[in-house]
């Protein structure tokens, strides 16, 4: 017998007295009347408290708030899918690559890029969440992840308040990556101490009219 | 009404002055106090301790006792014990196969209240020294028992009356919803760990200044009253009961 | 008609065990006096911030029933939403594997990191792998593991074992930390400071190397999504990631109990979980993969789902709620004897409140030492307050003090000093009249009291009571008696 004939039995065996379970009941929050202005200065203050950094612009001055938040950077990754206008104001002095099928970056290139740029798909104010899905103006798991600054888009359009809000626009099956601030750990007397493994620094453009 | 005294079995051996304290606030309010004989114990230490075939005898014997048409409401000094009646009861019923039994523990279960709930919610009484006459001239704190706080969700209700006391000071005590390390035989099976929660509990009180720590639950106040004792420590235990009794005519003593 | 097959639920192994009885232990332990600092400030610290965030949200019930229910309905469906899982995560590429208990998981997870020609592999922080004992049987089979959790990383180097089950390092303050990264980690600065940032930073450049030059990573997951065959890992540095993302292996390794219905009902996982683990509105980062994504991450990604005595857990029908822990540890952080005793105490991977009834019921009661602890509590029901899917833990504790003591009628012949005095407890508290009889008794304890009025001593069991606390003189006369004599004779 397999292990999962075996462990399917044992199921039905712990199981024989057939519990019923109770209908689930969902009187949680599923919708909120926030207006888009408290909607922003709500995830404002969750991403400064998360110690993230957050500008909150216009569509039209994308290209020059990216050139200046990058401007330290020797060198920027981007997935293909981006928008080429928000890159056009970058300095001569940074390399920007774009991380596309069939030209992906290796780990080690990744590792000597100073910073990534990417969109996202939608944002949660409640908590500070930023979730990137992969499409191409997000880009794959890895370049959000290895290169030390990730400077990321959202979308006014794309900011909801409630985590239930947020669901029917993602798509699941998606590699997904929720990111609230930048990395952190509490393991040393629970007291939380930012900036470990993933970038240490993230830079959010909050963008009306997108 | 009639209301039937469920004395607890501790209250009955140990600490008779807050039975009869309980009986006194009753009649004071005009009602009519009751003491089912049969009664001897709730239960909790066998159950507590994992000998359910043991307490079914005690369990049986509290049912029967209060399974009578002879008073309105059952109540007792304890969040404990009532805590047992309301929820382990049927709950051991329910074990040990007993449909019927369950069933007349839960009409049992809710007729019957602790002290403050009683006060509080069915008698209206917003002020102890107005409505009951209370009066006690000292600082104390207060000590929300576990049972009380969290399985019966008393909320303020032993607080508020306890402010209310004519002349009394209530300061209020440091890491007051930390058990104070009692848990029945808990008590002596990890009798180190009890006494190490028992010892900060201890501090907090003397912490305060107050003469006495007041609490709902006679066994926590014996342990906590216990530990005070020991260490050579001022404040002395004061039960609920014994603080609402006491008036300027007959006021407790410390 | 097809047969259905009942197997018989088996008890797990691994490190499941207290190993000597809870008192013991305890005993030791208490006297670990830079432990109980470590713990008291760590533990009183979270509690504010848990409260703090809870107190937030104005639907935080609603969450809580919401999370109690979909666990339950998880566990009464868990055969049909395993297969359902299984069906989606291999359609999309993932390899499901079953383990009936630790050495089969260990076996097959040795196996898939052998065909990989790899001798190394990266760990995200995972309990089940803890359980199974997983690092010491791949040390066996010659393949290194390096955890790069931060808290599993100190206990690693410590050569220690995890206390807690979200921050196992939590029995160690900062220079500790310190002291242990000095003497065991490869190429630290010698001038490290004990600034948990700098602590943080030692640790990311000690680890960067490994995540991205590594082949194969194994993790747990926080979650199994059947509906759509998704797998989540809820973190915060940064090294799930890196682990997740990076390697061209992943194998995960999970208990069957994390199985839930509908993707949907992270909405209600990713509220709860956050908030009661560290006291945060959400953790900096979780992942969520669906088998294998083409160009993006590994491309060959199993699962072991591992039973282990999770089926024993769920034959208890007073004890298999304890299957719905999330494993975010508030209950452990409000616990008055987990603050006190530590973690290791308890002997198990899993402590505290949730470990006292997760560890027998998934070994049987009558396993080593296990039975001591549903005894390691007050039933102060502050973790029952605090557990964000609303598991009873107080009376599922009582109620395996019940298992405790059935089994123990089987096998002791001679009656303990506890069984007398419950036997003679139930009798004298059977009945009015039997207490009443035994109340004469009374005066004499006054006797023993003296003019003190107070007994500082008392004889067997009941010493462990006057160790710490005198016991006043008894009254004169019982309440009954007064009431005999002043209301009925009148």
């Amino acid at each position: 017998m397999s292990a999962k004939e075996e462990i399917l039995g044992r199921i039905r065996s712990a199981l024989s007295d057939a519990p019923v379970a109770e209908q689930t009941p969902r009187e949680y929050r599923k919708n909120s009347e926030m207006s888009e202005e408290e909607l922003i200065e709500m995830l404002v203050d969750r991403l400064i408290d998360y110690k993230a950094g957050v500008e909150v612009i216009e569509s039209a001055q994308i290209p020059e708030m990216v050139a200046a938040k990058l401007k330290d950077a020797n060198s920027v990754v981007y997935p293909h899918g981006l928008e080429q206008r928000w890159l056009s104001q970058l300095p001569t002095g940074i390399t920007a690559i774009a991380d596309a099928p069939g030209a992906r970056l290796s780990v080690a290139e990744l590792d000597q890029t100073s910073a990534v740029v990417t969109s996202s798909q939608v944002s949660i104010a409640e908590s500070g969440t930023i979730i990137l899905d992969g499409e191409p103006n997000q880009g794959r798991r890895a370049i959000s992840l290895v290169p030390d600054h990730h400077l990321c888009i959202v979308p006014v359009s794309s900011i909801v308040q409630l985590l239930p809000e947020a669901m029917p626009r993602l798509t699941i099956t998606r590699p997904l990556t929720w990111i609230s601030g930048p990395s952190a750990t509490s393991d040393i007397e629970l007291e939380r101490v930012e900036g470990v493994h993933g970038p240490r620094t993230l830079d959010v453009l909050l963008v009306r009219g997108l | 009404m009639r209301i039937a005294l469920f004395a607890t079995c501790i209250v009955d051996a140990m600490y008779p002055e807050t039975a009869k304290s309980t009986v006194k606030i009753l009649e004071r309010l005009g009602h009519e106090v009751v003491f089912p004989k049969a009664q001897a114990c709730c239960g909790q230490m066998h159950i507590n301790s994992g000998y359910m075939p043991e307490a079914l005898p005690v369990v049986e014997n509290h049912i029967n006792a209060f399974d009578t048409d002879d008073y309105d409401v059952a109540v007792a000094p304890s969040g404990s014990c009532v805590a047992s009646v309301k929820h382990q009861h049927p709950r051991l019923a329910e074990r040990l196969g007993k449909p019927e039994l369950k069933e007349r523990a839960v009409a049992v279960g809710k007729r019957t209240y602790e002290l403050s709930q009683l006060l509080v919610d069915v008698l209206g009484i917003t002020d102890a020294a107005q409505q009951l006459g209370s009066y006690l001239p000292e600082t104390i704190t207060y000590h929300p028992s576990c049972h009380g706080m969290r399985s019966l969700q008393l909320g303020d209700r032993q607080l508020d009356l306890l402010k209310t006391v004519g002349g009394i000071n209530v300061e209020v005590l440091p890491e007051a919803d930390q058990c104070c390390g009692f848990g029945g035989t808990f008590s002596i099976k990890n009798a180190d760990v009890s006494s190490a929660m028992l010892d900060d509990k201890v501090k907090n009180i003397c912490s305060t200044g107050a003469s006495a720590c007041a609490g709902g639950d006679a066994s926590c106040l014996m342990h906590i009253g216990g530990g005070l004792s020991r260490t050579g420590a001022k404040p002395k235990t004061l039960h609920l009961a014994d603080i609402l009794a006491s008036t300027m005519e007959e006021t407790v003593t410390l | 008609m097809t047969q259905v097959f009942l197997g018989m639920p088996a008890p797990g192994h691994g490190n499941l065990f207290e190993e000597e009885p809870f008192p013991q232990a305890a005993h030791r332990e208490l006297g670990n006096t830079q432990m109980r600092k470590n713990l008291r400030h760590a533990t009183h610290t979270i509690r504010d911030k848990r409260l703090k965030v809870v107190g937030e949200l104005p639907d935080w019930d609603d969450l809580r029933d919401s999370g109690s229910a979909i666990k339950n309905n998880a566990m009464a469906n868990i055969e049909e939403l395993l297969l359902q899982f299984e069906k989606n995560f291999t359609a999309r590429g993932g390899i499901v594997h079953w383990a009936r208990d630790a050495s089969e998981a260990n076996k097959i997870v040795t196996e898939l990191v052998k065909a990989t020609g790899s001798t190394e592999v990266v760990k995200v922080k995972s309990m089940a792998t803890q359980e199974i004992g997983l690092n010491e049987h791949l040390e066996t089979e010659g393949i290194e593991a390096f955890e790069t959790d931060l808290a599993e990383l100190i206990v690693q180097l410590g050569h220690d074992k995890p206390s807690h089950i979200l921050v196992p390092a939590i029995h160690k303050n900062r220079t500790q930390v310190r002291d242990i990264f000095l003497k065991e980690m490869p190429g630290v600065d010698p001038t490290l400071t004990d600034e948990p940032a700098k602590l943080a930073e030692a640790a990311r450049s000690h680890l960067r190397r490994k995540f991205l030059a590594s082949k194969v990573a194994i993790s747990g997951a926080n979650f199994a999504l059947a509906d759509t065959g998704t797998l989540g890992v809820v973190e915060s540095e940064g090294n799930g990631r890196m682990c997740l993302t990076l390697p061209e292996t992943l194998i995960t390794v999970m208990g069957i109990e994390k199985v839930l219905p509908q993707w949907e009902d992270l909405e209600v996982f990713m509220q709860l979980l956050p908030r009661s683990s560290t006291g945060e509105r959400m953790n900096p980062y979780t992942s969520l993969w669906t088998g294998v994504t083409e160009d993006d991450g590994p491309q060959n990604v199993h699962i072991v789902l591992l039973d282990n005595g999770r089926t024993r857990a769920l034959s208890d029908r007073f004890g298999r709620t304890a299957l719905n822990c999330i494993r975010c540890s508030a209950c452990m952080n409000v616990c008055p004897v987990y603050e006190r005793t530590g973690g290791h105490a308890y002997g198990s991977t899993y402590p505290g409140p949730i470990g006292a009834i997760l560890s027998p019921l998934m070994t049987g009661i009558e396993a080593e030492d296990n039975g001591s602890l549903p005894y390691a509590s007050s039933l102060c029901g502050a973790c029952y307050d605090a557990c964000p899917v609303k598991i009873n833990i107080p009376e599922i504790l009582v109620h395996l003090r019940g298992e405790d003591v059935d089994a123990k009628r089987e096998t002791h012949k001679l009656p303990t000093q506890m069984d007398l005095l419950m036997k003679g407890g139930s009798w004298a508290l059977g009945k009015g009249k039997n207490i009443g009889l035994l109340e004469k008794a009374l005066p004499l304890g006054r006797l023993m009291a003296g003019k003190d009025k107070k007994i500082k001593k008392l004889p067997g069991i009941a010493a462990g009571w006057t160790q710490s606390r005198d016991v006043p003189a008894p009254p004169n006369k019982s309440f009954r008696d007064w009431w005999s004599d002043e209301k009925e004779s009148k």
